[in-house]
């Protein structure tokens, strides 16, 4: 009952950001400002773990592809299929919600119980449109990016770890990368970036935006807006392969 | 004028206000006292709306605030100021960004007018040379200025303070329940109170309600009040041993 209750306000949370706008111009900036914030602080860590990804995926692979019957090219497009497909928008999803879902959600908590978002409604401003839409906009516009360059950087780590640990060479690993190219799971791994994106934006917001007591609540509506947005990410990993991969 | 009706409000069935009624005149400092946990910040909080009463209305020179639609409330609130009982300076911002925050988003001035109009409030309030300064590099008096700056810089018709001198030094409290007063005054705007300070009491009110779990139990001046007859009140104005001193 709680959750279809939550489920609810969390639906009205998101129609109330649409009531009573401020101007373009007020958002224009606030959303660039989120997207340094969202996004250009998030290239690092992205880049470390979706360079280890792509090395360490085409290593395990070598080591599981034993038969001789089996060409080594195959080796990079298995890394390519699980970066493009998996990989990229969905584990740096995971990890993009550790780092950028658990800030928004202390953000905006320590904003409530500061009194700082009262301020904001008692001066007439759409405290939930102000705040947040910027933020959501920014990782949308962000996160796919943020994708694109996961996976770009993944298959450059892959290709690093297997020449030079010798398990296949420069163009066996360029053919592999090329063998039987569906274009169709670019576009899928771009769709789930942005569900990924919307889904840890606004779950994010939600548990900072209705925080309620002091600096421990914040802490836990951190960890909970972690935690739910990591399930709603595979919950909605199903979904849509599920749906569009059938 | 602020009038409130018969406002009522409970938290999980148990009640905090139980019909208060009054009116806030304007040009007027009025205050709310009474002991913690009596339901004065709960009762401000209605006023403004941040909590919705489960019943009664409140009334912004005559237009229904309670009962407006979300786009009406929305332009009342455009002339309330609001000082905060930490300030609630967004801490991202420095002292003239967040003096400026309501003109950047509320009105289209220019960016000449808008600093004209920060200086002359921050000037107002005793605050020059910290329009750079972020919020934790000023001391709880200069937030509670710069709060109250940040409150009068759209010309508001209504300010409210909540607990404006809790955590000051006593000194610092006279200056700000004086600067309160004399904002009041002369901008001719309607100030609401909540306090549970005698110094602010007896300094500043003009009009004054006593609340006490949840009920108005008295409604006078401040002249008024050491003669209320009212057991309670007696016993919150006399609580402490030099006010005990001076009634006998």
């Amino acid at each position: 009952m709680a959750m279809i209750k939550n489920l609810g306000k969390y639906f009205i949370f998101i129609g109330s950001m649409f009531v009573k706008m401020e101007r373009f111009k007020t958002y224009f900036r606030l959303t660039i400002d989120e997207c340094m914030g969202v996004g250009i602080n998030s290239i690092a860590l992205v880049a470390i773990v979706s360079t280890f990804m792509g090395a360490v995926t085409t290593i395990q692979t070598a080591f599981n592809l034993v038969s001789p019957l089996i060409p080594r090219f195959v080796i990079s497009q298995v890394v390519r299929e699980m970066t493009v497909l998996e990989l990229a928008p969905t584990i740096i999803a995971v990890v993009f919600a550790g780092k950028v879902g658990s800030s928004i959600a202390s953000g905006l908590g320590t904003m409530r119980i500061s009194e700082q978002i009262d301020a904001l409604e008692v001066m007439g401003i759409n405290s939930a449109s102000y705040l947040v839409l910027p933020k959501i906009i920014a990782t949308l516009l962000m996160y796919p990016l943020l994708v694109i360059l996961a996976g770009l950087l993944s298959l450059i780590g892959g290709y690093f770890a297997g020449v030079f640990s010798g398990v296949i060479s420069p163009y066996e690993y360029n053919y592999g990368l090329q063998f039987e190219f569906n274009p169709f799971v670019v576009k899928f791994a771009l769709i789930k970036s942005i569900v990924f994106a919307f889904l840890v934006s606004t779950i994010s917001s939600f548990k900072g935006y209705y925080t309620k007591g002091g600096a421990l609540e914040v802490g836990i509506a951190s960890t909970k807006a972690v935690t739910e947005s990591v399930i709603a990410i595979l919950l909605a990993d199903y979904l849509l392969a599920f749906l569009l991969l059938k | 004028m602020i009038e409130i009706d018969n406002i009522k409000k409970a938290f999980d069935g148990k009640t905090v206000l139980n019909g208060i009624s009054a009116t806030f005149e304007k040009g007027q400092t009025n205050l709310i006292i009474g002991t913690s946990g009596t339901g004065k910040s709960v009762l401000l909080k209605c006023i403004v709306d941040l909590i919705h009463p489960d019943e009664g209305s409140v009334f912004y020179d005559g237009r229904d605030f309670t009962h407006a639609t979300k786009d009406q409330k929305i332009d009342i609130r455009r002339e309330i100021g609001m000082l905060f009982q930490g300030g609630a300076l967004f801490d991202s911002k420095t002292v003239e960004q967040n003096v400026q925050f309501p003109l950047d988003v509320l009105t289209k001035m220019t960016q000449e007018e808008k600093e004209e109009r920060v200086n002359f409030c921050l000037n107002r309030v005793g605050l020059d040379n910290t329009n750079t300064k972020m919020p934790s590099e000023i001391s709880g008096g200069m937030k509670k200025r710069v709060g109250i700056a940040r409150a009068i810089v759209n010309n508001s018709n209504y300010l409210f303070c909540d607990e404006p001198n809790s955590g000051l030094d006593p000194i610092t409290s006279i200056m700000i329940d004086d600067l309160i007063s004399e904002i009041t005054h002369e901008y001719n705007i309607t100030t609401v109170v909540v306090t549970h300070d005698m110094n602010s009491v007896m300094g500043m009110g003009e009009k004054i309600i006593y609340l006490n779990e949840g009920l108005k139990l008295w409604e006078g001046k401040s002249d008024e009040i050491v003669n209320s007859g009212v057991k309670a009140l007696d016993e919150f104005v006399f609580a402490n041993k030099v006010m005990q001193q001076l009634k006998r």
